[in-house]
């Protein structure tokens, strides 16, 4: 067995994507949350040419998202519609976090109506402990609580605004 | 096969997620809540991507033209390993949170160690699921305390339902020969190392809960060797029926 550290970091890598189709990979969205591009999710780990075919790996946000066989194709057609032919693998490690999603990624979520995640402790704090943190992304207010764990989709939460009293999903942190 | 035993230990793995994940799959639609139905159908869905990642490799370890579909929906009763306590029926929903708690804690500790497998794959997908399995432990030990330090029926319910699945939790840390093969060559977790830690971690919650810590010292085995309870044929009946009826269809 190896250390867990040396582990992680044999397995940590950085996000390697050529800047011409950083453009391209924009334009594809991920279905269940269509305001946001797998870009801004950071779901795609490396795009590149190489004899021109584009080589993409992306990583799933859960083990179990049915959408990465549609993101998988949508990427194969946004490219092949640019010019490019492609293979699209899906690659398991290092394991995607929440934290990969971008700025811009999270006021996208804001904006459709979902609570972006706050941070790991705050986390439990909401989920275990039923303490009022999450943004309600409709009015603002803070005093919202949790409906359940597990929301519309295995990365989402349901909660409840106290003020406006509208329901809406918070994405769960994974880190 | 040259790599038996690193092929049976991936089923070993893979299968406990499938079976709970089908018995968790049966809800979907028969939740006590529509909250709870939910939550239990995504358990299901964490856990039937976990094992898809799993059956790829196994497939790819046999080499012999059999797709991770083809392992995952077509083999025989005897040929599937998983332990006993995870196709036990959803008789009632503390049954149901009963056994998943049991099975999450197990599960947790089980992927905390094959993080550090030397099998990148394998260290990979632990990687991957631990971080949704803590999330099924905190949802299920929550439930294991709403449930036993709830209302005087659901107290009794829970206690009942901890009290008859207690009997297939010793099997979780019994090693089979692939089990020895793979801790020998660093690939594998020595799960007798985490008995002590399984049955404190277990009986804090239950305490906390105001459960009593069953007593019992009857244990049933067998799911490791493919020797299952009579609850299994009817469960790989309703998995299996679209590819058994249909043969090759695909979605």
């Amino acid at each position: 067995m190896l250390s867990l550290s040396k582990h992680l970091k044999m397995v940590t890598e950085k996000q390697h994507i050529a800047n011409e189709l950083i453009p391209i990979l924009e334009q594809v969205s991920d279905p269940e949350i269509p305001v946001l591009s797998i870009m801004d999710m950071g779901v795609v780990r490396t795009a590149v040419i190489e004899n021109n075919i584009v080589k993409v790996q992306i990583t799933p946000t859960y083990s179990g998202c049915p959408a990465m066989d549609v993101i998988g194709d949508d990427i194969k057609a946004a490219l092949k519609e640019a010019g490019y032919d492609s293979e699209v693998e899906l690659i398991l490690s290092p394991a995607w976090t929440t934290d990969w999603i971008t700025p811009r990624g999270r006021k996208a979520l804001e904006d459709y109506g979902i609570a972006a995640p706050l941070n790991a402790e705050a986390d439990i704090d909401v989920l275990l402990h039923g303490k009022r943190l999450v943004k309600c992304p409709q009015c603002g207010s803070t005093n919202t609580r949790l409906v359940s764990q597990f929301g519309s989709t295995a990365c989402k939460a349901q909660f409840q605004c106290d003020d406006c009293q509208e329901p809406f999903d918070y994405f769960k942190c994974l880190k | 096969m040259k790599n038996d035993n690193l092929y049976k230990y991936i089923l070993g793995i893979a299968d406990n997620s499938l079976i709970l994940g089908q018995r968790l799959g049966e809800l979907c639609g028969h939740g006590p809540s529509l909250e709870t139905d939910i939550a239990c159908t995504n358990l299901s869905l964490d856990l039937l991507g976990q094992v898809r990642s799993y059956y790829q490799y196994a497939a790819k370890i046999a080499g012999d033209g059999r797709s991770e579909d083809d392992i995952a929906m077509l083999r025989k009763e005897r040929d599937y390993l998983n332990v006993l306590l995870v196709e036990q029926p959803n008789t009632d929903f503390a049954y149901c949170m009963g056994r998943q708690f049991l099975f999450d804690v197990y599960h947790f500790m089980f992927l905390n160690e094959l993080q550090k497998s030397t099998d990148f794959t394998l260290s990979a997908i632990a990687i991957k699921s631990i971080k949704e399995v803590s999330y099924h432990q905190r949802f299920s030990s929550d439930w294991i305390k709403r449930l036993g330090d709830g209302t005087e029926e659901s107290h009794l319910k829970m206690q009942t339902a901890i009290d008859d699945l207690w009997t297939y939790t010793d099997e979780l840390f019994h090693q089979t020969d692939a089990d020895k093969a793979m801790v020998t060559e660093g690939i594998g977790v020595d799960i007798t190392k985490l008995k002590s830690a399984y049955y404190q971690k277990v009986s804090d919650i239950l305490e906390e809960a105001t459960l009593k810590v069953p007593e019992s010292k009857y244990f049933q085995k067998g799911g490791k060797q493919g020797i299952h309870t009579e609850h299994m044929g009817f469960l790989l009946a309703e998995l299996q029926y679209m590819q058994r009826a249909y043969p090759n269809m695909e979605w």
